[in-house]
């Protein structure tokens, strides 16, 4: 192997690869090599998929020669997909035992879309059982690790997506955000993680935790690469009438066309920077916004009184939804059955039990309390109407700003085990990002610095409904403004 | 004490779009199992629905058939109960907000005009269909009626009698025919009438506690099924019993209902709205394309036959009951046929035919050019009445015009007067004793002569001049 790719963003290796100066399947046989190399320690990989990797290289490689048909903006750029996310190649498990051996008899519309822009499928990553989680220890396969510290978790719920961007085993991976599970992992994996509006990216595919919260989102090195990848999976998909008709730019021109001349109100909000946060992280979040100050930003306090109710409001609706979206998973037509049962209602009952870990079990009985007859009113009803009032204070907010900052997570990554015990503990790790998905925003999280102990933290831009231009924009200019790099994670 | 029963309809209809409600599988009912189905319909993870247009427009004519009110703004739900022919575990249906509410249909009994409310009508999916005969001690689900659209029709408790029901499904189903939205086949499934049944003291505002009787597959079999259960509930009340609230099936060898599931064992759906579906907004520009394409109902139509063409109630009845005999004798009367006659030779001589054939009118090679055809061919006398409906029957068989069998079997009808005389007088002479009989007295001797005449010019001598030219020779 004469070079190595792996480290390199995916603008360049797409550009080296359209011209013809590296071969797509030299590309890819670095990655796999880095795999090989690292993923023994981090985990981050249920699947890899190395000879169909290869294989699409290969086709890649003989159509730039040919030089007929064009070529996409993610030529051989290699990628990993979340357990959760529907593939014809391979299994879809949702790290599931439930979903053990299940091979999806389509491709998410994602998929497709990455196909067609001539992204090379690389392999399927590890994830907390059907998204629910934030540290990745619920999954049913394996623990992965946080690249820059072994003990640690890498977040959750796409934690092997933000493990394999960050210790470079892929430049790119497709993560799931119901309630910051791109986002978080990426802060604590020092990674970008973007969480497009509810309705850029099709959900088709997307195994459903909680519909109306879903939303795929890229998980890369830098903000362009998260960019262009939104360029490529964003967009009208018939098969998903919530996917909204309207235009997509190409992000990372417009990026580039923008950023010089963007002015910049930022929004912080005082809900945001209380004792919960930890200092370290308060820290950092404060040196970051100082560098937007210097690039012009005008700094405004806002408020977002809800924020309180957010956590309740959003397990509520989630487990709501969770609840109908896994009653499929019965044993009846796929995936895991318990054998010998004495009658349906028996089969359905070990077969649950059996299949479903022990959060998505406790999250499908909430869910089903929630609903039920005489307490939808007390619960699920006013849960929406509680999601109102929070989508209202970022409306009130975005009056006086053009973009939200604040922490992605309270707290740097933290050590395996440290909150299994304790499941509200776990959800507060979401407090910063699930009132986000609720209000159905962008939102981006940016590595911005290295605790004493050598953990990311990642700093959130919130943005408005349908502007991940101007999001990303200012995203970018954060980041080319970060100054020195705090590099790779130490795993040699 | 006297008794009246209170009586609610739920009717399922199928509604026969192409493809199904969520995906676009084809909705054909005969297919082998498991052959017309998809993710979606199938409910493998990460699928999503797409709502079908097509099946919005049919409900909505339905609703609009119903005098409903159609929803600017309606919402689908989910239905969650666990059961092998749901694929999702949930239906997905229509709670708090149907496409269609408030509306009635009016209709006959006893020559009285009623009114049956109808409380809505909202859209659904259908689910698998579940089988345990195939041995083995396995059982199958057919997932080919998985997401079939489905319309439930609600009405208020207004019905008072059996016979009141039968009328009301009756004259559902020739709407539902007419509107060309469902198969409407009870044997198969596609239409399904459940009837919530109580019984309480006449002229009382109070409702009893209701029964709910599913599974019949049949009208006469929903008739026979309330009439035993509101005997029943009858003699429990009247022998100090409580009637129980509760599902009962119908057993139509034995002719009972049994119970199904009391209500305390009754599902909680836990409804919510459907995330994975916008809300359906329907604007008034959509309702006014769907009434355009709405044909003339049938009870207007029936109005319209008796004002336009002088037909009886009766006649209007039967020549409206469905939209294809309607439309069948609007086309005989188009083409220049008298109203009156054609309504007489489709009803009597052409259903006749069809009924010995055992075919219906859908398929009927007899056109409606045929039959205003023979109606002129008989009123400019080419051809006898008599032999006219013997056409009939070889435009059936043949499928050739009237025109073409009578030149081919040389039909035409004998109107020259000496050819006829020549032939009375023949007759006459040659039964000379029956010639005397009748000219003293024996009057009925007249149809032996008539009867020898026809038989001589088989059939085709006009019998108006027979009879004219037979009296002036026998009276001789």
């Amino acid at each position: 192997m004469s070079e190595y790719w792996w480290g390199r963003s995916a603008s360049e290796i797409s550009e080296y690869v359209k011209n013809k100066e590296i071969s797509p399947v030299e590309v890819v046989q670095s990655f796999l090599d880095r795999i090989q190399q690292v993923d023994t320690k981090i985990d981050a990989f249920t699947q890899i998929w190395s000879d169909y990797a290869l294989q699409q290289a290969r086709s890649l490689e003989e159509k730039i020669v040919k030089g007929k048909s064009p070529v996409g903006p993610l030529a051989g750029v290699p990628v990993s997909i979340k357990e959760v996310i529907c593939t014809q190649r391979g299994f879809t498990t949702c790290a599931s035992k439930i979903l053990a051996g299940y091979r999806s008899p389509y491709d998410a519309t994602v998929v497709e879309r990455l196909l067609n822009a001539d992204a090379i499928l690389i392999g399927k990553v590890n994830m907390d059982e059907f998204a629910m989680g934030s540290s990745t220890e619920n999954s049913s396969i394996k623990l992965t690790r946080n690249p820059w510290n072994l003990e640690c978790v890498p977040g959750g719920s796409s934690g092997g997506s933000a493990a394999s961007v960050s210790a470079e085993e892929c430049v790119i991976s497709l993560g799931s955000d119901t309630g910051g599970s791109v986002r978080q992992p990426a802060s604590f994996c020092g990674c970008v993680g973007l969480k497009p509006t509810y309705g850029r990216v099709s959900r088709y595919g997307l195994v459903a935790f909680a519909s109306s919260l879903d939303q795929i989102g890229p998980l890369s090195k830098n903000v362009m690469d998260s960019a262009t990848t939104l360029s490529v999976i964003g967009g009208r998909d018939p098969r998903d009438t919530t996917s909204v008709d309207m235009p997509l730019p190409d992000y990372s021109e417009r990026i580039r066309k923008n950023v010089d001349t963007i002015s910049m109100r930022i929004g912080l909000p005082k809900e945001y920077f209380t004792e919960d946060l930890n200092e370290e992280v308060k820290e950092l979040i404060m040196k970051a916004v100082r560098i937007l100050e210097k690039q012009g930003a005008e700094i405004v306090e806002v408020s977002l009184p809800h924020t309180e109710f957010a956590v309740a409001t959003y397990y509520i609706i989630c487990t709501a939804e969770a609840s109908a979206n896994l009653a499929r998973f019965d044993g009846v037509r796929y995936g895991f059955r318990h054998v010998d049962s004495k009658n349906i209602i028996e089969m359905y009952k070990c077969t649950r039990s059996e299949g479903f870990g022990p959060e998505v079990q406790r999250r499908i009985l909430l869910g089903t309390y929630v609903l039920s007859s005489g307490y939808y009113d007390a619960y699920y009803l006013k849960a929406q109407k509680v999601r109102k009032l929070i989508t209202q204070d970022f409306e009130e907010a975005f009056q006086k700003c053009d973009v939200i900052v604040g922490p992605t997570s309270p707290t740097p990554a933290f050590r395996f085990g440290e909150k299994t015990q304790n499941p509200l503990e776990m959800y507060l790790s979401d407090i910063y990002t699930i009132s986000v998905n609720l209000s159905a925003l962008p939102a981006i999280s940016v590595p911005c610095g290295l605790t004493q102990s050598g953990l990311p933290v990642g700093l959130q831009f919130i943005g408005k409904h349908f502007d991940e231009e101007y999001l990303l924009t200012v995203a970018y200019l954060y980041e080319i403004n970060r100054g020195q790099e705090f590099g790779n994670p130490p795993l040699e | 004490m006297e008794f009246e029963s209170v009586i609610g309809m739920e009717v399922h209809v199928e509604i026969n779009t192409r493809s199904k409600a969520f995906c676009s599988c084809s909705t054909n009912f005969h297919a082998p199992p498991n052959t017309q189905v998809c993710p979606v319909c199938l409910g493998m993870p990460g699928v999503l629905p797409v709502l079908n247009r097509e099946f919005v427009n049919k409900a909505i004519a339905v609703g609009l058939a119903l005098n409903c009110s159609i929803a600017k703004w309606s919402k689908m739900d989910r239905k969650n109960y666990f059961y092998p022919d749901l694929p999702k575990n949930y239906q997905i249906s229509q709670y708090d907000l149907p496409l269609c509410y408030d509306g009635y249909m009016n209709i006959e009994v006893k020559g009285k005009t009623k009114r049956v409310r109808v409380l809505r009508a909202h859209l659904e999916e259908d689910t698998a269909r579940n089988t345990h005969d195939l041995g083995g001690g396995y059982s199958g689900i057919d997932f080919n009626r998985s997401g079939v659209p489905l319309l439930e029709i609600v009405t208020y408790p207004d019905l008072r009698s059996s016979e009141e029901v039968f009328v009301f499904l009756t004259e559902l189903k020739q709407l539902l025919e007419y509107l060309e939205v469902s198969d409407c086949n009870m044997e198969e499934g596609s239409l399904r009438a459940e009837a919530n049944v109580s019984v309480r003291e006449e002229g009382s505002d109070l409702l009893g506690v209701k029964t709910e009787i599913k599974n019949v597959a049949s009208f006469s079999g929903v008739v026979k099924a309330i009439e035993y259960e509101v005997e029943r509930q009858i003699q429990i009340i009247q022998s100090g019993g409580k009637v129980v609230q509760e599902t009962r099936g119908w057993d139509p060898d034995r002719g009972i209902t049994f119970s199904q599931r009391h209500k305390e064992s009754a599902h909680d759906y836990r409804y919510f709205p459907e995330p994975d579906l916008v809300p359906l907004a329907v604007s008034e520009e959509w309702i006014q394309q769907v009434k355009q394409t709405m044909p003339e109902l049938p009870q207007t139509r029936r109005k319209r036959f008796q004002e336009e063409y002088g037909l009886s109630l009766y006649d209007a009845h039967v020549l409206t009951s469905t939209k294809i005999m309607a439309d069948y004798y609007e086309k005989t009367v188009q083409l220049g046929a008298d109203p009156k006659q054609s309504a007489n030779w489709i009803q009597v001589e052409l259903q006749s035919v069809l009924a010995y054939e055992n075919r219906s009118i859908e398929n009927s090679p007899v056109t409606p050019e045929h039959i205003a055809q023979l109606i002129s061919l008989v009123k400019d006398d080419v051809i006898s009445g008599k032999i006219a409906k013997e056409v009939l029957r070889k435009v059936f068989k043949t499928g050739k015009s009237p025109e073409e069998i009578i030149k081919e079997e040389g039909l035409v009808q004998i109107t020259d007067v000496e050819v006829i005389r020549a032939i009375v007088k023949r007759i006459v002479e040659k039964n000379p004793s029956q010639a005397e009989q009748y000219r003293s007295g024996k009057d009925k001797l007249f149809g032996f002569f008539v009867g020898l005449i026809m038989r001589e010019t088989q059939g085709k001598a006009n019998p108006k001049l027979v009879n004219d030219l037979l009296k002036e020779e026998l009276n001789k």
